[in-house]
């Protein structure tokens, strides 16, 4: 790299003593640091700002410049894409962090030391040209709702989609519930269509039952290398007739139906999966744990069990990813003061939608696991393990004060003489229509809601003593449930820290959820071009809200295209 | 104290005939404590008016029944006026006291005749009739 130049941005946010910190630092960086050419201005971030940056790089012959402001998260990218325009790409940009305020003497060594770095990175980066136009071709990583909604955007853009998934087929935990809030519509019919209209689609292809092993290169051209599961069973054979399934006689508690039902060894995720192939659970199949067994194998009519069938790696090149791997449940069995999951008839949320889902192992009848009997006092315990910074997850789930509602509501459409009690410390009802919907369930369902926590519940006989308050009256309160629904936190699905590390400059909070560029400004975008996220792998949020982030980060994806498309383009390069 | 909540409980005999009296849903109380912070008597209540729904709502029936709350009420209306959900708390109040007399537990309430001629003279005519209304009905 050739000349690299250094622009400190005074402006008023930096506080009292601009002239005075300036000035001490900038003594220390002429000393100690290597640049060809230093500046300041009272507000890089303005029209004049650029205009005056833009003249810069120019009339200084720069290849790289080092911004310094106090907020390079929202500003840097503004200044990078206005270099990228003015210069066509062929200079390159970085945006580090003034301390605000009058910072110790510490910081400022700090600041140079940053500086360093980033001089540092900018002389080490390759050519700045970019390799040609990007591949127009995307991969969406999670096949949930977020990441359908994306898959699909970006296959009517006409861009072809390689959509991932680690499970047999597509969905995410839509699948797994029963009706959605605030509307009560069933989520199968709202599901459904999508799921459908993605396996169809002549963009899409999906890779099931893969995950990501490997990602290599940048922006534009990025090799991913997938593993694919061992699903003993062709795919390409399978018609997905479903005998296997109805004669395989290995029936264990299903992960899908939260515990709460039976599955078998060979397996989809539900009858209208997409795609409508089984695979064999090798923890629990009869054959593969202890050699005998092979009916699957005699039944199906096609030849296509295969018990020797191996993993096997795929490569595919794409130009963008998106990241849309969703959530899990806090486990219950690391709530010691509920019974750490032990307790047959205290369930978490997704375990009671798959009691209400009509296509659920109960058919939809409410039923406790324990003894299948019609529970008639249901407790809701809100909160927990979120909002709880001491002993488990500090921040709101979002959606537990509207999913309980929504369980209190179809329990007692379900169960008529049934009552439901929730436990909540606040409501938080922000969306649309939500409110309302949480007033109705208390003024026409019913629903006795007790302002205060449960320290602890415990199995007494064939019921469960729940010990809470109503902070409202101050009296402790002690309820006598047949059965107990804990709105455990939602936490970042599974493993999704190990595939941050496996994207380069994607970075995730202390939580493990995907940490936006910019908390405002930039929340489906990653630290790094070309990787966006979508849904619940960024923070908990509702349906509506993750539909919105999965066009999002498509409609970043189908800008990136379009933007190296015209800057690669004979016309810009002639423009030169 | 403790208290055991059970579907009982909620719909102990008292909120039932409190709501069927009233016409008022205590489900739909949102314990904002609009009422009580707007009552002009609520200083000399043993429980705020928002504190009389949810007690009854829980089932708390002898906390409500001997509380003074609903014989301090004025039927000023304030609270009705201001409630956000619209519960009218006056008739809630109203039949509170009215399941209180039906047990013939308050009789030695009021009586006329205890009553000395300065304070006749002095009470204005619809203090009576209110006062009457409320404290012998
Ligand atoms: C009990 C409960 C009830 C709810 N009810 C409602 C409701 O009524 N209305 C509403 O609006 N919201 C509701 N929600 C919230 C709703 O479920 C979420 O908003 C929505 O499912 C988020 O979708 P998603 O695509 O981000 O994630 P998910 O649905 O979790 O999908 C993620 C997908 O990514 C896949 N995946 C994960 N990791 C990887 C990996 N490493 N590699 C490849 N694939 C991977 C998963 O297999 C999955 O298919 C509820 C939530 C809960 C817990
Ligand atoms: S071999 Fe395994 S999957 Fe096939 S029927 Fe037996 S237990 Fe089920
Ligand atoms: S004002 Fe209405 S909603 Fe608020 S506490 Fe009183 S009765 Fe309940």
């Amino acid at each position: 790299m050739g000349r690299v130049g250094v622009v400190f941005c005074l402006c008023e946010r930096l506080g009292d003593s601009v002239d005075k910190k300036a000035e001490g630092i900038q003594e220390t960086i002429e000393k100690e640091v290597d640049f060809n050419w230093l500046a300041t201005h009272p507000g890089v971030c303005t029209k004049w700002g650029i205009d005056f940056l833009i003249k810069a790089v120019r009339e200084q012959k720069l290849e790289g410049v080092v911004i310094a402001c106090v907020a390079p998260k929202s500003v840097g990218p503004t200044l990078k894409k206005a270099i990228v325009r003015e210069t066509n790409g062929t200079v390159l940009t970085r945006c580090i962090g003034l301390p605000v305020g009058n910072p110790e003497p510490s910081t400022q060594s700090e600041t140079v030391e940053t500086l360093k770095r980033s001089l540092d990175e900018l002389r080490n980066e390759k050519s700045p040209q970019r390799a040609g136009p990007s591949i127009e071709r995307a991969m969406v990583v999670g096949g949930g709702i977020a990441g359908m909604t994306a898959a699909i955007d970006l296959g009517n853009g006409g861009y072809e989609t390689i959509l991932v998934d680690r499970l047999p087929s597509i969905g995410g935990r839509m699948l797994q519930l029963s009706e959605t809030f605030p509307t009560l519509d069933c989520a199968q019919c709202t599901l459904t269509p999508k799921t459908v209209e993605t396996g169809q689609h002549p963009k899409i292809q999906l890779r099931t039952y893969c995950e990501v092993e490997k990602v290599e290169g940048k922006a534009g051209h990025f090799t991913v290398t997938l593993r694919r599961k061992a699903a003993y069973v062709d795919w390409e054979k399978c018609t997905g007739c479903g005998l296997c399934q109805e004669k395989c006689p290995q029936k264990t508690p299903s992960v899908f139906d939260r515990g709460v039902g039976l599955g078998k060894a060979i397996y989809t995720l539900s009858p209208q999966a997409v795609p409508n192939k089984p695979v064999i659970n090798p923890e629990t199949c009869r054959y593969l744990q202890e050699g005998k067994c092979r009916v699957c194998e005699k039944v199906c009519p096609v030849d296509a069990i295969d018990y020797e069938q191996k993993e096997t790696f795929i490569r595919e090149e794409v130009g963008a990813i998106v990241v849309a791997t969703g959530f899990d449940l806090y486990p219950l069995s690391q709530i010691g003061e509920y019974g750490s999951g032990s307790i047959p008839d205290v369930v978490d949320g997704l375990a009671f939608e798959r009691l209400l889902s009509a296509s659920g192992p109960t058919t939809g009848e409410i039923r406790r696991p324990s003894d299948g009997r019609v529970p008639k006092e249901v407790v809701f315990i809100q909160c927990t393990a979120s909002r709880d910074p001491d002993r488990y997850m500090p921040y709101c789930s979002r959606v537990c004060c509207m999913y309980t509602a929504k369980h209190a509501k179809l329990y007692k459409h379900k169960v008529p003489d049934g009552r439901a009690y929730v436990f909540y410390m606040d409501i938080r009802s922000t969306g649309k229509g939500y409110e309302e919907f949480i007033q109705q369930g208390m003024e026409e369902e019913g629903t006795c809601y007790l302002r205060g926590r449960v320290s602890r519940l415990f199995q007494d006989g064939e019921q469960i003593m729940v010990w809470g308050v109503d902070t409202l009256t101050a009296k402790r309160v002690e309820i006598a449930a047949d059965m107990v629904v804990l709105a455990t936190a939602i936490i970042p699905s599974e493993g999704a820290g190990i595939l941050a590390q496996k994207l380069p400059g994607v970075e995730t909070d202390v939580h493990g959820f995907f940490t936006e560029a910019h908390w405002k400004l930039y929340p489906v975008d990653t630290g790094t071009d070309g990787i966006y996220f979508a849904g619940c792998d960024q923070g908990a949020k509702d349906i509506a809200d993750t539909v919105a982030q999965g066009s999002a980060a498509a409609s970043k994806v189908q800008a990136l295209f379009a933007q190296y498309r015209n800057e690669t383009s004979p016309e810009a390069q002639g423009q030169r | 104290m403790k208290i055991e909540i059970s579907e009982k409980s909620v719909r102990n005999e008292i909120a039932r005939t409190v709501e069927w009296v009233s016409g008022q849903n205590l489900f739909a109380c949102y314990q904002c404590g609009n009422c009580t912070a707007g009552c002009p008597v609520s200083f000399a209540m043993d429980l705020g008016p928002h504190q009389v729904i949810r007690y009854t709502l829980l089932g708390l029936v002898s906390e409500v029944l001997a509380s003074n709350t609903p014989w301090i009420c004025a039927s000023c209306l304030q609270c009705t006026s201001r409630c956000p959900k619209g519960l009218d708390i006056a008739r809630i109040m109203e039949a509170l006291r009215t399941v209180v007399l039906r047990k013939k537990e308050r009789l030695d309430h009021i009586s006329i005749v205890d009553l000395t001629d300065d304070l006749i003279d002095r009470t204005p005519q619809i203090a009576f009739i209110s006062g009457f209304r409320k404290f012998l009905s």
